[in-house]
């Protein structure tokens, strides 16, 4: 059967961000798919180097509108680990109602954009509707709808007021019974039964061989989860389940999101019931020489920071690896197969987010050749003999 | 005022563009078209294709991969065209003005008629700035506000 290439974007009406999709056909099914990206690189690993410890958290924030609290949250815990520090409880407790609220508004918006790419805009609309619920809370919490800069090192910049914690209660109440209206609406629609179930299947070996985190992880039935497996904040201290799935398909990533909903209005209840006194920083001095790790669950599963200090204000070496980075592999897996009119859901079910991903730039212009370390020593070498010619030795 | 003119400014159907933003724009521009913000009710319309818009709504720091697509998206755009740029880094690239992959602000490629600040701007601020477009193209006489 003759072959057929479909491209998809980098300008699509269904993607939010650029990226350029190349799938090949055979009549209908896709037989492969390559992905180029770089239409969102901004480079700021390396902006990170020239920025001071506490500028850093604010360009962090900007990696990606939707995840600008895990980026900020990983980077401090980064700095922490690598100065030895732990921020006040009371910090603590107000990092992790900002992450779950978070969580809240970008797995709706996501479900949402899913309900949108299934030609189901009724969805679409009813999720945002109730995600600005969430952006006011957030308004009311951190000053900010969507870039909070709530987060410092050693603790957080803004505390949370007395008289908004009822406030905040009862519009999380409010939010409930349209969340559990949206829940029964979205699991019992037959539409939504046929454009997603046994679609996208990733098995869970597949899960495990292509490394994925977070829910797409969870849907496959690999029970991973940083806040359980290396708790961070106060997740340790809390009740809550993790929610596992094994059918690995679309639909049972739409559910894992879902049930992850209540559990982060279960955490955030919590947490503003329990919200202990105190200080909200602690005093940061010098930063020594070393390195340090920093690693949490965002919606998209594990945001990964790696900071590395000389004993100057700046770091030497930044490096983000963003959950996305992790789980676009998998298109190979479940986009080919398929038929083309499921490919724009399974493209979006893994919730990609480019960038947050587009961090690593490999450059090798016209006839240059990139030089690999050994070449590097090789030249070295070579200007050295040169060098001690000219000098006459 | 001609007729087409008024017909033009009743229903303007946006295409969104993003040119290495961080997502923050585009959501909230989004957002201008559910229910809560509705732009809708000034007859604009996110529209798939660029050959039927005609405003043009671009965010993000452009990068040097945007640069050449954003061009030759701005030369497929029929006439009359509107240009707004929406988000620090549309403007001026906010934090992102001494990456080494964003060498120049928007208005340098191509012009715009409406800049629209915040990072990210409010949904409100975005349909402000979007009647006011339109409050200046029905008159082009009243210079607006500084």
């Amino acid at each position: 059967m003759p072959r057929t290439i479909l491209p998809i974007g980098p300008y699509h009406p269904l993607q939010e961000e650029p990226e350029f999709f190349i799938l090949t056909l055979e009549g209908e099914t896709v037989v492969d798919i390559d992905l180029r990206i770089g239409y969102n690189h901004r480079g700021i690993e390396k902006l990170a180097e020239r920025q001071a410890y506490d500028q850093i958290t604010f360009v962090v924030e900007r990696i990606c509108g939707i995840c600008s609290t895990s980026h900020p949250f990983a980077y401090t815990q980064a700095v922490e680990d690598l100065l030895s520090i732990e921020a006040p409880p009371r910090a603590q407790y107000i990092r992790t109602i900002v992450a779950e609220g978070e969580r809240m508004h970008s797995h709706l918006l996501w479900l949402g954009l899913a309900g949108h790419f299934l030609g189901y805009n009724t969805i679409w609309m009813w999720c945002w509707k109730l995600r600005e619920e969430i952006l006011d809370v957030m308004e009311i919490l951190s000053g900010n709808r969507n870039n909070y800069a709530m987060f410092k090192v050693g603790g957080v910049w803004r505390d949370i007021r007395e008289e908004d914690i009822p406030v905040v209660m009862k519009k999380i109440d409010s939010i409930i019974p349209t969340l559990e209206k949206l829940h029964k609406a979205v699991m019992d629609d037959p539409v939504i039964h046929a454009r997603t179930k046994g679609i996208g299947v990733l098995s869970k070996e597949a899960a495990i061989d292509y490394c994925t985190v977070g829910p797409t992880a969870r849907a496959s039935g690999v029970a991973r989860d940083i806040r359980k497996d290396c708790p961070y904040g106060v997740y340790d201290q809390l009740e809550w389940n993790m929610i596992v799935t094994h059918n690995g398909d679309v639909f049972d990533k739409v559910a894992i999101r879902i049930g992850e909903m209540f559990e982060s209005i279960k955490i955030i209840r919590t947490c503003l019931s329990q919200l202990p006194g105190g200080d909200i920083e602690c005093l940061v001095k010098n930063i020594p020489p070393g390195e340090g790790i920093g690693h949490i669950e965002a919606p998209r599963g594990e945001c990964f920071h790696y900071v590395r200090s000389d004993g100057t204000n700046r770091p030497v070496r930044h490096k983000i690896r963003a959950p996305t980075f992790m789980n676009l592999p998998t298109f190979k897996e479940t986009v080919v197969g398929g038929a083309i009119p499921d490919a724009a859901i399974v493209l979006a079910a893994i919730d990609p987010c480019y960038c947050c991903t587009e961090r690593i730039s490999v450059r090798d212009t016209k006839g240059q050749t990139v030089y690999s370390g050994e070449d590097l020593i090789k030249l070295s070498q070579k200007k050295t003999e040169q060098i001690k010619a000219d000098m006459g030795r | 005022m001609g007729i087409l003119d008024h017909a033009f400014l009743k229903s303007l159907w946006v295409f969104h563009l993003a040119t290495g933003s961080c997502n923050n724009c585009d959501i909230e521009i989004l957002d201008c078209f559910t229910p809560r913000h509705d732009i809708e009710r000034f007859g604009m319309q996110l529209t798939g294709s660029i050959k039927h818009a005609d405003v043009l709504l671009v965010t993000g720091a452009v990068n040097r991969q945007c640069i050449p697509r954003l061009k030759r998206i701005y030369e497929q755009m029929p006439n009359p065209r509107l240009v707004v740029a929406i988000g620090e880094c549309a403007l001026s690239r906010g934090v992102f003005v001494h990456s080494y992959n964003c060498p120049l602000p928007l208005d340098h490629v191509i012009p715009v008629d409406v800049y629209i600040p915040g990072c990210p701007p409010r949904p409100e601020a975005i349909i402000a700035g979007l009647i006011k477009l339109i409050e200046q193209k029905k008159n082009p006489k009243d210079q607006p506000q500084a």
